[in-house]
């Protein structure tokens, strides 16, 4: 805390580019063709990050905490088929779904709002939240546009029965009452992969497929594929390659074939998620 | 002095008037104080609850993070604002009908951003370390984050409330030395050390009138700014119904509408309760209902041209969450915002409306109870229909949220009357400048003329 520091320009930080020349910026790609609903996701979710399963009564309320949620549309009529499936007696064609967590969005709404600085950019180009530093007052959830941030409107830790607290995982804390939560790509994994290539003697760069994410790690369809977005080798580099999707662009330009999209891409918020359009067969 | 009092016993009664409402009010006085402190304790507990339990007993919820706290935060620093506008705006355009009620509302401004303060404390998740949005040096290495709203809110409020209360002291200060004359006990003490001793000289009434023009001047500025902040606590925000440019300039406009509104309402509380019928006159009313009605066409006028620049936008989102404020979930307290505050305000077109006591209190109560809902559609709609259709749910403030607003109102009216009851709530000196002016430019005008331009000419005699 220096007058230095005071006196920066701290619209820099405002800047998508800041952090150009850092190795490291974690991504990630969603193929909701893949995807089944299946929310193993989730469920691997709440085991690696401590979530704390609230409950019947508080789920009813709204107090639910899942940093990974799958969110269920149901798609509306497009052709004349749709209609006639529409009237018939079994009007669903199936769901669609869309795994939703924090995109870590390289231009992030809820950072500038914060009072405390608890939420901020990290290096490695994830949209980190200080749970020491968070004081509540949930500015940073109200800004979201995806609305993925939890906050904690109870002390959950406090009702772990006796042994179960032994499942918590050590790797990261458990959250107390008041402050805000939200998906982390996993950070503490990212964290010890990172750790794991400097005991190597390798410093800014982890090896695609070193390091998988809870959610991603679990789902049986490979829908969610993460990795290193500067690394031009990696799985998910490709993936947005292939799909002709680029950071700093509002709209996504396709051509056959190409199924890439940016979540609320038109807010300019920047996501580090691309979700693969589900293809439907409109004839059928 | 002996000789000047016998001769103007109008402005001995004034003295003796406004001190008697230090001393007797009417018994509702003390019934209405009762339920304050019973609401207060309510809402102490209700605290108490939410504190231990959680926030999540409030019934806000994870898409729905904000609610009444934060609507309860912008309409008491609203109400602040009217209090800078009849004391501050009123004193520099020369407008006189003020002086005898604008004391209260000077009050009302310091106790209302008193309540307003509560609010953060109570909306946020860990109180205890609310200091940190305070740059303090230490030992985090790290500063606040000057880029949040939140922050300037911090700061707006806490340079606000000093100066409103500095504002309120000083003007104070020439009847606090008439209280300290007159009072006994304990009263003499706090009168003595109040009013800095003041001995009314001509030195001192000259660097009174300075500081206070200059305070104003200061506070005129200051209070728009303030509610600037507050409006940017949305405006900066990027939810659809929250980021619209004309947030600040409504803000301010509904925060002068509701502040008149609670104006009017004390200034019945007041005139019935301390007996202040000589003073409070329905002439007053009159022009404080005037002000308030023009005040509430300003704030129509910014309200319908923010639906008009949404509806002209070709923003699907903004262009949804205003279809859903007017049909969705939250219609209900829409329409009844916009009857209470839109409508209702045109029966002040009558005269005979304007001067009637208690049909100005009912408006006045119900003009409130709109802004009170303005702010509320402010702040939950957009909630419940936002960018992310998975997050699109009413969700209604629970009881702890109606306790703790409901005791908002009783902590603020407590404060007001035990302020009342301590301190003269009618300005004295500037009722007897009102008065003196009165009698100056009235009928005697031309004989007054004459006697001054002879004193001059001997004053002038003397000097030469």
């Amino acid at each position: 805390m220096s007058l230095s520091r005071m006196l920066e320009n701290w619209s820099r930080l405002n800047q998508r580019d800041y952090y150009k020349d850092e190795p490291i910026m974690w991504g990630m790609s969603i193929d909701l063709n893949k995807c089944t609903g299946c929310a193993s996701c989730v469920t691997a979710c709440y085991a690696e990050n401590n979530i704390p399963a609230v409950g019947k009564e508080k789920c009813a309320t709204g107090h639910t905490m899942h940093w990974l949620r799958i969110e269920r549309y149901w798609d509306l009529p497009e052709s004349e088929a749709d209609l006639a499936v529409e009237e018939s007696e079994y009007p669903e064609r199936g769901a669609h779904f869309a795994p939703m967590m924090c995109q870590q969005c390289n231009h992030a709404p809820c950072e500038p709002v914060c009072p405390v600085a608890a939420t901020y950019h990290n290096p490695d180009g994830l949209n980190a939240q200080v749970y020491n530093r968070c004081i509540g007052s949930r500015y940073c959830g109200t800004n979201c546009p995806f609305k993925v941030r939890y906050f904690n409107f109870f002390d959950y830790s406090e009702d772990i029965p006796h042994p179960m607290e032994m499942l918590l995982n050590p790797d990261l804390t458990v959250r107390s009452k008041g402050v805000m939560e939200k998906c982390t790509f996993c950070v503490q994994r990212l964290r010890n992969a990172k750790g794991d290539q400097a005991d190597k003697g390798i410093r800014g760069h982890v090896e695609d497929g070193a390091v998988q994410t809870a959610c991603q790690q679990s789902c049986p369809t490979e829908a969610i594929v993460f990795g290193n977005l500067k690394d031009s080798e990696s799985k998910v580099s490709k993936a947005w390659e292939d799909h002709n999707v680029e950071l700093n662009r509002h709209e996504q330009f396709h051509e056959e074939g190409e199924r890439g999209y940016r979540v609320f891409e038109e807010l300019n918020v920047e996501p580090s998620v691309m979700y693969l359009d589900r293809v439907r067969d409109t004839n059928a | 002095m002996s000789d000047f009092k016998m001769k103007d016993i109008a402005w001995a009664k004034i003295n003796e008037d406004v001190l008697a409402s230090l001393e007797s009010p009417r018994k509702a006085f003390w019934i209405v104080l009762a339920v304050c402190f019973a609401l207060v304790l309510c809402g102490a507990a209700a605290e108490i609850y939410q504190y231990n339990e959680g926030l999540g007993v409030a019934l806000m919820n994870n898409p729905h993070y904000w609610q009444t706290y934060i609507s309860n935060f912008v309409f008491w620093i609203g109400m602040s604002h009217s209090g800078t506008l009849l004391s501050a705006i009123l004193l520099l355009t020369q407008a006189d009908w003020r002086k005898p009620i604008y004391r209260f509302a000077e009050a009302m401004t310091f106790f209302s951003i008193a309540t307003a303060a509560i609010f953060p404390v109570i909306h946020i998740g860990r109180v205890w370390d609310m200091y940190w949005v305070l740059p303090y040096p230490n030992q985090h290495a790290i500063w606040p984050n000057f880029r949040s709203p939140l922050l300037w809110d911090a700061f707006a409020i806490t340079t606000y409330a000093t100066s409103s209360a500095l504002f309120l002291y000083i003007g104070m200060i020439p009847d606090l030395a008439i209280c300290r004359d007159k009072a006994k006990g304990w009263r003499k003490k706090l009168y003595t050390a109040m009013s800095l001793g003041w001995m009314g000289r001509a030195t001192e009434w000259i660097a009174f009138q300075k500081t206070y023009v200059l305070m104003a001047c200061f506070l005129v500025p200051l209070a728009v700014s303030v509610h600037s902040i507050v409006a940017s606590d949305f405006a900066m925000s990027m939810m659809p119904g929250w980021h619209v440019t004309s947030f600040p300039p409504y803000f301010v406009a509904g925060a002068l509408y509701s502040g008149c509104a609670a104006i009017i309402t004390l200034f019945v509380l007041l005139r019935y309760l301390f007996k202040f019928e000589a003073y409070m006159t329905p002439e007053i009313m009159d022009k404080t209902a005037r002000l308030t009605f023009a005040i509430a066409m300003a704030w129509n006028f910014l309200n319908l041209s923010e639906y008009a620049s949404i509806w002209y936008s070709h923003d699907m989102f903004e262009h949804e969450m205003l279809i859903d404020k007017f049909t969705g979930p939250y219609a209900g307290v829409v329409w009844t915002m916009l009857f209470c505050a839109t409508i209702v305000p045109f029966a002040m077109a009558w005269k005979k409306v304007r001067v009637n006591m208690w049909a100005m209190f009912v408006i006045s109560l119900l003009i409130q109870l709109g802004m009170w809902l303005e702010r509320f559609q402010i702040v939950s709609p957009p909630l419940a229909s936002n960018h992310e259709p998975w997050t699109q749910v009413a969700v209604w403030p629970g009881l702890v949220q109606m306790t703790i607003t409901a005791a908002s109102f009783g902590w603020f009216t407590m404060l007001f009357l035990i302020f009342c009851k301590v301190f003269p709530s009618v300005s004295m000196y500037e009722v007897k400048e009102m008065v003196y002016h009165r009698n100056k430019h009235g009928k005697k005008k031309l004989q007054d003329l004459e006697k001054i331009k002879d004193d001059m000419i001997k004053t002038e005699e003397g000097l030469s």
